[in-house]
């Protein structure tokens, strides 16, 4: 029973965790290309911006000696997304849209944004240097632990503070933005528009709006799952420049253009990732008397060795643009 | 052509000034690397100018040139060759063999008229069995192979034959790429590329036993006299580094002179028009009876190759092969920086933005630490305190820097500096 | 004065012109069919009234007010409704989506409007939920079409509405077009089926080369033999 609690705890929470951080920042990229048609490259640095605001917001609060019984950096992710929201605006309004303006094709803005990725990262790094920062030096980070003993286990479950959090912020994210696109007359102009640019327009819909709207949801939703990497791991100026392109394979195995994909595909990514750098030995060993004499467990059996953890994401990437590279869960709608 | 010229000669005048700002040996060393750079922008000008590819897996192609001069002109290692190794090594070659027949024997299954899902079965499971079948036995191998011998070492020949390795090792890896990837649309293309070329780099910095790794590979031999042997001859240690990195700095630029001179051609000719064809109208092209996905492929693959041979010439240069130096940043964006201010489409265009952009990113380091330190003394002046780390913050300078004349550059000069000349046709 | 009314309209997608002088009259009333060759300018003469592409010259007026390179988002508010010919429908969206999409640039309850659609177009209320792509060709058309009209048009232009349908559909588009009519709603539509459109005209014009040849009542322009003749297949 221990060895199921590790495998839930080293797995299961991780593999969510992961799948949690990668579907936030997908949903973004794809609601962005269902938009505007292209890859936006800048989302990981997006992220990690959302993630320097909101430490320094934290850091003004603290500073104001203001104490809350929950992280610090979580209470004030609210005004640090909507932060995040505006300057997106912002970015597309000075280095995107004269470029679309101009009826440049998208991989123009492909690479315009690949300009912007560098400009925010080197201005990170110009004001907080390459250092890394935590979000808790000066509060405790909580683990939450959930006894066993009624499994006959001894090993309790185990995870942080923010892992929770972060679990919560996902759900309440996914059913806002569920409810968005179904409900609200924005979130289905939007829906119309990437499926049907040319007609959206002649409907008379304002698809100026249509774009501003997009931006703001994915600035915040980048803010907030840059934030909440950071809030489980810790701060650094790379911090999700190293994830933009699992959260980019994200997208396109969930289908580009599809929200649901995208955090279907977030969470498969993320399990993927946990699971084949799981050594299976652990699982195996409780059992081994069924196997023969002449089979003995490796110390470790691994699917893929751990230093290749991130590699299991691009391999899953080209798989799928190779197989089906309008997406898994093509069928669904369209 | 009044264009180019007058642009060449204010890169040269730029050149001289930074020359007499910095120092003839810091000239030379920022020569050769922007030539070296110079040919890989010219292998991206090939594959996005000519042929309309979007690689964006630039720094997998560097790296790989930069292993295969390492393997090749790396001196012998006795260790390795005296050991068990070669003979595990060659197990799992075998394996490895085995392995890629079974899963070409699965994937030929339709002849025998196993077709569908069973075939599809059948090809997942013969990649499953080689997979495991190689791994039982490169993983003994390497374990053997870092635990006595560090590392397999090299073959210790001629750093030029590493170059020329470089190119073709870059070229095999650009043929199975092109292959997969090739048919895909663009923006998806540049995203399979980019993580192919983090494949390779996690392939390449995990595989201590071939590459060292992390440890890092040092010192690799120059085909030109080092500036050590030149102090043996009676230089003194200043001008050695100086006439050491000129020696060096020719041999590259030979290469690339010669490499500018052999594209002309092409492109004039036949081949070039067809090239160009393709990339304009490529249903066209392909309705006229072009085999478009062959000459994407030749394209891919010939601009991988000068990728591999100028990733090849900097580890050369540099004398260390270290995995972790290779960033998307310094070996993928720089380059496309370079080819966009240049023009894409541009032979000039490219060499041009090659050196430009090289030395706005070398030199905005020290620009930025002047501009730092004169901010730093103000506010320390009135009061607010020195601004910390300048050292550190004004190397990340440059990274914005190369942002804003990417996103510059698109904004108001889109085409380039030297834009392609549209040559009429008939 | 004319509900619409296009003078000497010149006009293209850069480069040459392709409307040369077109001149165009409609009121509430009216059904309006553009007929003519392959490459006459039909289309374009529509795309050109809903600022789809450049006018240069002459003058678009909409209820005496120019209009000429209006944006859509402005146009529909005014009472100008299009239905292209392609991809006239989302199809990842349910039908009832599709008309609420039609009726974006209001800001009223359009209810009502909605059930006046599906009164006219009992299919559609059948399959409000389903996805618009999973419909046939022809139910297709009427979710265009109701698009078109959620936002309470005073005139639906409508491209080639007849174009790739059966022609037991083609007949049912054309009697809930003239239904439309009768409800308030000028229409000016471009048709290949030049003869059946015209056969329900009260305003036809024919189109060749970017320029009016013959304009009058749908059973003038059949009954002139020139017409006749030259554009209508003898």
């Amino acid at each position: 029973m221990n060895e199921l609690i590790f495998f839930f705890n080293n797995v299961i929470v991780s593999g969510a965790v992961l799948g949690c951080v990668y579907a936030l920042g997908a949903v973004g990229i794809t609601l962005i290309f269902g938009i505007l048609r292209f890859a936006h490259f800048a989302h990981g640095d997006m992220m990690t911006m959302g993630g320097f605001i909101t430490f320094v917001l934290a850091g003004l609060v603290t500073a104001a000696g203001i104490a809350f019984p929950l992280p610090t950096g979580f209470v004030v992710l609210p005004v640090a997304m909507v932060l995040a929201a505006l300057i997106a605006l912002g970015l597309d309004k000075a280095f995107y849209a004269p470029l679309r303006l101009r009826g440049a094709k998208p991989v123009t803005l492909l690479i315009a944004s690949i300009g912007v990725t560098l400009m925010i990262q080197g201005l990170i790094r110009l004001i907080f240097g390459t250092g890394t920062y935590t979000f808790f030096a000066e509060e405790p980070k909580r683990l939450i632990r959930i006894d066993t003993e009624w499994l006959g286990a001894t090993r309790p479950i185990a995870m942080t503070e923010p892992h929770v959090l972060l679990f919560i912020v996902t759900l309440v994210s996914v059913v806002a933005l569920h409810y968005f696109l179904t409900r609200s007359r924005l979130g289905k102009a939007m829906r119309a528009m990437a499926d049907n640019p040319d007609l959206a327009q002649v409907s008379g819909i304002n698809t100026q709006l249509v774009v501003r709207v997009t931006w703001l949801i994915a600035g915040s939703l980048a803010c907030a799952a840059g934030t909440m990497l950071a809030l489980d791991v810790t701060l650094k100026p790379d911090l999700a420049f190293n994830i933009v392109l699992p959260i980019f394979a994200a997208a396109i195995v969930g289908g580009l253009g599809h929200a649901y994909g995208a955090i279907a595909g977030g969470f498969l990514l993320g399990f993927a990732e946990t699971l084949s750098v799981f050594n299976w030995t652990v699982l195996l060993r409780p059992i081994s008397g069924i196997f023969p004499e002449w089979v003995s467990l490796p110390g470790n059996l691994s699917i893929v060795p751990t230093e290749y953890k991130l590699s299991v994401a691009f391999v899953i990437l080209v798989i799928t643009l190779l197989v089906r590279p309008t997406g898994i869960f093509k069928g669904a709608s369209s | 052509m009044k264009r180019s010229l007058l642009l060449f000669a204010g890169l040269f005048v730029l050149v001289i000034l930074v020359g007499l700002a910095t120092g003839a040996p810091f000239t030379s060393r920022l020569l050769v690397e922007a030539a070296a750079y110079a040919l890989i922008a010219l292998g991206l000008n090939i594959q996005w100018g000519y042929g309309g590819l979007f690689n964006f897996g630039i720094l997998g192609f560097i790296m790989v040139g930069g292993f295969a001069t390492m393997f090749v002109s790396y001196p012998v290692n006795a260790a390795f060759w005296g050991s068990d190794g070669p003979m595990m090594l060659g197990r799992a070659l075998l394996a490895f063999g085995a392995g890629a027949l079974l899963v070409i024997g699965a994937r030929r299954l339709d002849r025998f008229g196993i077709t569908g899902k069973l075939r599809t079965t059948a090809i997942v499971l013969a990649w499953i069995f080689a997979y495991i079948l190689y791994r039982s036995q490169i993983d003994p191998a390497a374990a053997y192979i870092e635990s006595t011998a560090g590392f397999v070492g090299g073959l210790g020949l001629h750093p030029v034959l590493g170059w020329a390795f470089g190119g073709v090792l870059a070229a095999g890896v650009a043929y199975i790429i092109g292959k997969i990837c090739l048919g895909l649309r663009t923006d998806y293309l540049a995203i399979a590329t980019i993580g192919i070329a983090e494949i390779i780099r996690a392939l390449i910095k995990n595989m201590e036993w071939l590459t060292r790794g992390t440890l890092t590979v040092t010192p690799i031999p120059w085909p030109t006299p080092l500036p050590q042997q030149l102090q043996t001859m009676g230089f003194d240690p200043s001008s050695s580094f100086v006439w050491a990195r000129l020696g060096f700095f020719a041999l590259v630029l030979i290469v690339l002179v010669l490499v500018l001179v052999l594209l002309h051609r092409a492109y004039g000719g036949p081949w070039g028009r067809m090239m160009r064809a393709i990339r304009d109208n490529h249903i066209a092209a392909g309705s006229m009876g072009k085999d478009v996905t062959g000459r994407q492929l030749e394209i891919f693959v010939l601009g991988s190759v000068l990728m591999g041979i100028g990733g090849a010439m900097l580890v050369s240069f540099t004398q260390i092969l270290d995995p972790n130096s290779y960033q998307p940043i310094n070996h993928t964006f720089l380059v496309w920086v370079m080819l966009i201010v240049g023009g894409a489409g541009n032979n000039l265009g490219a060499v041009f933005g090659a050196v430009l952009i090289w030395i706005v990113w070398v030199m905005s380091d020290s620009v930025s630490q002047g501009l730092f330190t004169i901010v730093s003394n103000w506010t320390e002046a009135i009061g607010w305190g020195a601004i910390p780390d300048i050292t550190t913050r004004s190397v990340q300078m440059r990274v914005f820097v190369l942002g804003l004349v990417i996103t510059i550059a698109l904004r108001y000069a889109p085409r380039g500096l030297l834009p392609e000349v549209i040559r009429r046709e008939r | 004065m004319a509900l619409l009314s296009l003078e000497k309209v010149v006009g293209g997608y850069g480069g040459a012109p392709i409307l040369n002088g077109v001149d165009i009259a409609i009121e509430r009333s009216d059904i309006g069919v553009i007929v003519g060759p392959n490459g006459a300018g039909k289309s374009t003469t529509l795309k050109a009234i809903f600022g789809l592409l450049k006018v240069t010259g002459g003058a678009i007026l909409f209820e005496g007010e120019e209009i000429a390179n209006s944006l859509p988002d402005k146009l529909v508010p005014r009472g100008l409704s299009f239905v292209p010919q392609e991809k006239n429908v989302f199809t990842s969206l349910s039908v009832e989506e599709n008309l609420e999409m039609g009726a974006f640039t209001r800001r009223d309850d359009f209810r009502p409007t909605r059930d006046w659609v599906y009164s006219m177009f009992p299919v559609l209320a059948e399959k409000r939920r389903q996805a618009a792509g999973e419909l046939s060709g022809g139910q297709r058309q009427m979710v265009a079409m109701g698009r078109a009209l959620m936002s309470q048009p005073k005139l639906l232009m409508l491209d080639e509405p007849s174009a790739g349908l059966s022609p037991r559909y083609v007949i049912e588009i054309f009697e809930q077009i003239v239904k439309v009519n009768a409800e308030g709603v000028g229409i000016l539509m471009v048709e290949q089926n030049a003869r059946q459109a015209l056969a329900f005209a009260t305003r036809g014009f024919v189109l060749a080369g970017g320029q009016n040849r013959f304009t009058g009542t749908g059973p003038e322009l059949i009954a002139d033999p020139e017409v006749a003749k030259s554009f209508l297949g003898g």
